[in-house]
């Protein structure tokens, strides 16, 4: 909850509203649109254009209607408002069986070679890990996980052991197809903590976190097909500091 | 080393730059003897496809000498003589399983990119923009070859460059243009555009059996180059005759059964159709200017095929899609699956059935790729395919 808005903004966020945004701007902006037309027109058609007006800018700028009210209609959404929760769900299909990737993804030391913001992952015992991952300007955060559940060759889940200053917890599966190789589905909840250090961990995970875990399983991808994840950095070009025009 | 650089639309220079080194397992680095200016090269020259970088060494149709290979490289050694396609393909991913290289999933490092413009990724290419991997061309002295015991093809010493070097793509390329048709007995093809992808294609539609080729364009001397290489192929001036027409009546009324836009987006007409694209092309309201396309749907029989190997990259306006329609025509395109066309091809030259270099006019040395990339845009009557020579 927000302490520090002024007090018409406070009262009308606590009126019930039952009008969606959009609907709220369009009312809003038509209510007073009608109250100028009305006052110039003058009389008593002027006088109720503007009360229409009237009516239609208190439901914009308070999100409730009386009519919709009367009729139990709501367009707005009432949902919780989005915790700093981040929540990401992507698949990738590899041409390899489960099997292949089970063992390669439940070896955690292996994550950093396509997860980029890991730095490491170290095993510390059968279902206990502790991962590195790396923060902006050289620093780093780390915490400690444990395996939650597994079912060999088909799924495994993980989470970071209470206390973590990243609460986070990870679900991957292996699905086979009948013959277009396995779907790999994974699930990421991370829990950013509040203040300067959460926006740190934040931007770790990047402004698009739906854009990255995509990247992160299409390097997986290609690790396991090709062998390698295809870069083009390090090749040459005309941009490059050595680079000069040749004189024929 | 020395490479051929974009510098902005209308510009290429010869710079100095590093020599490539191996940057992944599948790697080799090749020393190149010689390397050729694609149609499609123009497009980039002419600041038609989006996501060049001032300093992007171009070039796609290249071969030459093994010099280093990568720890994941068994196939080839070091003085291996080899072709290089100009897709990228990792061999092992469900599209280069089927023989669809030029669609591999994991050749293009900026795959992320092009989702946002097709929905799916094709595979990486050389020296033809970074939406397309960014990877550096091969016109120049040296060039990384990445998946390269995947793509390039070793090629007996006994055979001279210029004989070979068009495997790396407007032969297979115009190849695939005509296995994409379907070719069956009867059949008449006519092609869009007498460049050398449209003379390949000619040359293979008459190899898969076709019984008449109709070439069409408006570069007199690249019609009469295609007569002159073959008198069974029958060609159109547009400048001259309505295309329509002509091939309605040299078909007795059917039209032909396929046809083969060898233009791509920089299709040049006179109609209004053309020069409308032309001004929207010139304000960005349409990147692709596809009037030979819209003629081709226009001429096709119905129930025939439209197979496109000229270059595509964003949208295009006014698609006829009321005649695709109702005509029942099928489409096919794509970058070419270079490494599924490469052995027979090679094959055939090697039996003597064919000699890509027929369509050679300009050799240079690859100092002098301003000059070539400067005249092969404006004087498309003599300038019809400049091979550079490196070393």
């Amino acid at each position: 909850m927000q302490h520090n808005e002024n007090s018409i903004t406070q009262f009308l966020t606590h009126i019930n509203q039952n009008v969606s945004p959009a609907e709220r701007v369009v009312s809003a902006v038509s209510g007073s649109g009608l109250i100028a037309y009305g006052l110039k027109q003058g009389g008593l058609f002027g006088a109720a254009l503007s009360l229409l007006g009237g009516g239609l800018l208190y439901r914009g700028a308070t999100g409730h209607c009386h009519v919709y009210d009367a009729a139990g209609i709501t367009t707005a959404d009432d949902r919780p408002s989005p915790s700093s929760r981040v929540h990401v769900k992507k698949s990738v299909t590899i041409n390899k069986s489960p099997a292949e990737l089970y063992q390669f993804w439940r070896n955690f030391e292996n994550l950093p070679q396509f997860m980029t913001h890991l730095e490491s992952v170290k095993t510390t015992g059968e279902k206990t890990s502790r991962w590195v991952a790396k923060a902006p300007l050289g620093a780093s955060v780390e915490w400690d996980a444990e395996i939650t559940s597994e079912r060999e060759n088909e799924r495994i889940g993980w989470k970071s052991i209470e206390g973590s200053e990243i609460p986070n917890s990870g679900v991957v599966e292996f699905l086979p197809t009948s013959n277009r190789g396995t779907e790999v589905r994974v699930v990421l909840t991370y829990e950013p903590p509040a203040g300067y250090f959460g926006s740190l961990v934040a931007r770790l995970f990047g402004e698009e976190p739906n854009q990255q875990v995509a990247e992160d399983l299409r390097r997986f991808k290609r690790l396991m097909e090709s062998g390698t994840i295809m870069k083009t950095e390090g090749q040459p070009s005309g941009r490059s500091a050595k680079a000069k025009s040749a004189k024929a | 080393m020395k490479a051929v650089c974009w510098m902005g639309k209308h510009k290429v220079e010869v710079m100095d730059v590093p020599d490539p080194q191996i940057i992944n397992d599948r790697d080799a680095i090749i020393k190149i003897t010689g390397t050729a200016i694609c149609g499609s090269d123009l497009h980039l020259y002419n600041g038609y496809i989006p996501s060049m970088m001032q300093g992007d060494i171009l070039g796609h149709e290249f071969m030459g000498e093994v010099v280093e290979t990568g720890k994941g490289v068994g196939n080839l050694k070091k003085g291996d003589r080899v072709v290089v396609p100009f897709t990228i393909a990792c061999g092992k991913c469900f599209f280069c399983e089927r023989e669809m290289y030029s669609v591999c999933d994991n050749s293009n490092p900026n795959a992320g990119g092009q989702e946002t413009l097709y929905g799916f990724s094709g595979s990486g290419l050389f020296g033809f923009s970074h939406l397309m991997g960014g990877f550096a061309g091969g016109q120049a002295e040296y060039a990384r070859v990445p998946f390269a015991d995947v793509g390039p093809i070793k090629v007996p010493d006994s055979i001279p460059d210029e004989k070979v070097l068009f495997l790396s793509d407007i032969f297979p390329t115009g190849f695939m243009a005509a296995n994409n048709c379907n070719i069956q007995e009867g059949d008449t093809v006519a092609i869009w555009g007498a460049g050398p992808v449209g003379q390949f294609a000619a040359k293979s539609a008459f190899m898969l059996g076709a019984e008449r080729v109709v070439m069409i364009d408006h570069y007199q001397d690249r019609l009469d180059f295609a007569k002159a290489n073959n008198e069974n192929v029958e060609t159109i001036n547009f400048d001259d005759v309505d295309v329509y027409d002509k091939l309605k009546d040299i078909t007795g009324g059917r039209g032909p059964d396929s046809c083969i836009d060898a233009v791509g987006l920089e299709s040049h007409g006179t109609s209004v159709d053309a020069l409308l694209d032309y001004a929207k092309a010139a304000v960005y309201l349409a990147t692709d200017r596809p009037h030979a396309l819209r003629q081709a749907i226009f001429c096709v029989r119905k129930g025939g095929t439209v197979s496109i190997p000229g270059a595509y990259g964003g949208f295009m306006d006014k698609f006829p899609i009321g005649a695709a329609f109702n005509k029942g025509l099928t489409f096919k395109m794509g970058q070419t699956h270079m490494q599924a066309y490469m052995p027979r091809l090679l094959t055939a030259i090697e039996e003597g059935k064919i000699d890509p270099s027929f369509v050679i006019s300009h050799r240079l040395k690859l100092s002098e790729a301003p000059v070539a990339y400067d005249n092969f845009n404006t004087e498309k009557n003599q300038w019809r395919k400049v091979v550079l020579t490196p070393h």
